[in-house]
């Protein structure tokens, strides 16, 4: 399988203390991937290093076939690349419409003026409904997105980031705060995604990560403690030790 | 889309044919028109008026809907009014002197009449050279196109700095504050070639055209500055209505979300910032000449923060409310500082409106930020049935069993 994403050897300190400790990870172009593992172990930190907010001390960030370094990229660089990130906290325009969030997500050309002659193309408009069907908002998209429940907010958000298109997806707790059956649905809406495209998504639900059904791996202290298939890393005895035992 | 602009935006129509009736009455009744129910320092009044609404939608284009609370927009209004008051001057002195000389024998040559309109302008500071900055003082054209072009290009590098290093909320309005005090202070200088604290004057007379009225010149301008409010607003309500108007609310709501779409944020809000800079350029090269002078004090930092109130009292994040706030403030306040309003006798105190009006126009900003945060505008939001939803994603924990958003609230 062809590497999408490789990080390697990658630290980084806040004021002293080790966020993010010579931490190697890399994931394949079409793979679904769980990243688990306790408060400060690190993994939000591992996104912001990815998407570009943080820039690392040292270590490489390298992305697709061409093997480019994203280190010192801007946010909207490395998105335009193909890496889409999902926040905990639903964040969606909430002034804005359901439709308007998803337009703006849709991949079109970012430039300032080509956006100001923008108008929506049938295709864009055909391709907003088809998210909506999928993320179950079809009746909604003339509604305020801050009007939806939370679930659907969260919907919202990975249709956002689905019409995006990115080549990766970083999601970060998808399911906090969700009903069981917003979570299964969201189950769905994940493992379809990672047909087409690598998604990483960040839990602390260990019942959800066991539905995804997929490659875990186990971040301690700011590095890989354990990877590979849920059933092997709970037996992993450090794992038990520093994360689940508790 | 099958809807029009207008169909969509139905906010312009009306704003544009209230503007039209407005300025047919005005001119109907003014003096120019030989009614007279309308003094010409009163057109005057209300055509500066217009141009103070212009600026304001300018200022509601970075702050309301960009979220940029620029305090420094005064800066590029007087730059617009120093702009044209340059060539108005200089042409106006120029065709003064030609007349002057016209009586002598040996016709004087170019070179003369240049160093004697030098004089006449620069005596007041000592001097009688044109400092390069006149340089294209003899050129309407030019000196229109810096109109918009000097105050462009000073907020396109001053926005470059401040959105490259990510300079955002209260800090940049207090660069915006210094950057306007360091403009009123540099053009108090007597050498900074724009005749120190004496500023431009004698602006309300076009060169050439002595024999037109005030009464009439009042009426042009007016309309000019009527027709650069309804441009203006057109202009402003096309751009916040499609994509772009969608990404820099986006930007004033979430930046942080807006650039992991990939939107290059600093270009978007450099690109809001110049152009509302160009629009208040426009609006103070007609605020200008219908006031007669320019001078530094005029963009002193506490006129930026004014206008910041105007656009608040009338309701920010929306452009009508933009109009309504720089109206009725601009208005009341020419009211209560020009003497006309009563003095109010409490017996053992006179409270004397000029001295007291800033003291309420204070309160009633502190007021309406409690509790009319939506301003004057926020009217229309009740009569229009248009309601913000307000239930921002609290971060609920991601615990199993978490309480939902709806749960947690109750």
């Amino acid at each position: 399988m062809s590497t999408l994403l490789e990080v390697s050897g990658v630290s980084v300190s806040f004021d002293g203390f080790k966020a993010i400790n010579n931490l190697s990870f890399r994931i394949g172009a079409a793979e679904l991937r769980a990243i688990i593992g306790p408060n400060g172990a690190g993994k939000t930190t591992f996104m912001d290093i990815v998407t570009g907010k943080t820039k690392p001390d040292e270590g490489r960030v390298i992305w697709g076939e061409k093997s480019q370094s994203l280190i010192g990229l801007s946010e909207a660089r490395i998105a335009r690349a193909g890496i889409g990130r999902k926040f905990q906290k639903p964040t969606v325009f909430e002034d804005q419409t359901v439709r308007e969030n998803l337009l703006m997500a849709l991949s079109n050309n970012r430039s300032p003026f080509k956006v100001l002659f923008y108008r929506p193309a049938k295709a864009d408009l055909e391709r907003v409904g088809e998210l909506a069907e999928e993320i179950g908002l079809s009746d909604q998209l003339g509604r305020k997105s801050g009007e939806l429940s939370h679930g659907q907010k969260q919907w919202l958000e990975i249709g956002m980031l689905l019409a995006q298109e990115p080549r990766l997806l970083l999601v970060d707790e998808p399911a906090a705060g969700m009903t069981p059956a917003e979570r299964e649905h969201t189950t769905a809406l994940l493992v379809e995604a990672a047909r087409t495209r690598a998604v990483v998504v960040v839990e602390h639900d260990m019942e959800f990560v066991r539905r995804l059904d997929c490659r875990v791996t186990v971040l301690h202290e700011g590095s890989v403690l354990a990877e590979g298939s849920l059933g092997h890393v709970t037996s992993n005895q450090e794992v038990i030790d520093v994360y689940l035992g508790r | 889309m099958e809807h029009s602009f207008f169909a969509r935006n139905p906010s312009v129509l009306v704003v544009l044919s209230l503007l039209a009736l407005f300025t047919l009455l005005v001119t109907l009744m003014s003096e120019g028109m030989g009614q007279g129910l309308v003094s010409t320092s009163f057109v005057k009044t209300l055509g500066k008026t217009l141009t103070l609404a212009l600026v304001a939608v300018a200022m509601d284009l970075v702050w309301g809907y960009a979220g940029i609370l620029s305090l420094g927009h005064f800066a590029f209004f007087g730059l617009g009014g120093y702009m044209i008051g340059m060539w108005l001057m200089y042409e106006r002195t120029r065709l003064i002197v030609v007349e002057a000389m016209s009586g002598s024998t040996i016709p004087p040559t170019q070179e003369e009449i240049v160093s004697a309109t030098g004089t006449q302008i620069f005596g007041v500071v000592g001097s009688s050279e044109f400092p390069l900055v006149w340089a294209f003082s003899g050129s309407l054209t030019m000196q229109l196109i810096l109109v918009v072009a000097v105050p462009g290009l000073l907020a396109l590098v001053f926005g470059w700095l401040a959105f490259r290093s990510r300079v955002a909320g209260v800090y940049l309005s207090i660069l915006t504050q210094a950057m306007t005090l360091a403009l009123a202070l540099y053009l108090f200088q007597n050498d900074s070639g724009l005749r120190g604290n004496n500023g431009l004057s004698g602006l309300q007379n076009l060169p050439g055209l002595d024999h037109v009225s005030q009464d009439i010149v009042s009426l042009w301008f007016f309309w000019a500055s009527a027709a650069a409010l309804g441009l203006g607003y057109f202009f402003a309500a096309w751009i916040v209505s499609g994509k772009f108007g969608s990404v820099i609310r986006g930007i004033r709501d979430n930046e942080a979300r807006v650039r992991f779409l990939g939107y290059s944020v600093e270009g978007y809000k450099l690109f809001v910032f110049t152009v509302s800079a160009m629009i208040a350029g426009i609006a103070g090269a007609l605020y200008y000449p219908q006031a007669g002078i320019i001078n530094p004090a005029e963009i002193a930092p506490v006129a930026s923060i004014y206008l910041a109130v105007w656009v608040a009292i009338g309701g920010r994040g929306r452009l009508y409310g933009a109009i309504i706030g720089a109206i009725l403030v601009s208005l009341v306040s020419s009211w209560f500082t020009g003497g006309q309003a009563p003095d109010l006798n409490l017996g053992f105190y006179t409270v004397r409106w000029v001295d007291w009006w800033t003291i309420l126009l204070g309160l009633s900003f502190v007021a309406i930020t409690l509790f009319a945060p939506r301003g004057i505008g926020g009217l229309f939001d009740l009569w229009g049935n248009r309601t913000a939803p307000d239930r921002h994603g609290a971060d609920l924990g991601p615990d199993k069993g978490s309480l939902r958003e709806k749960e947690a609230s109750k």
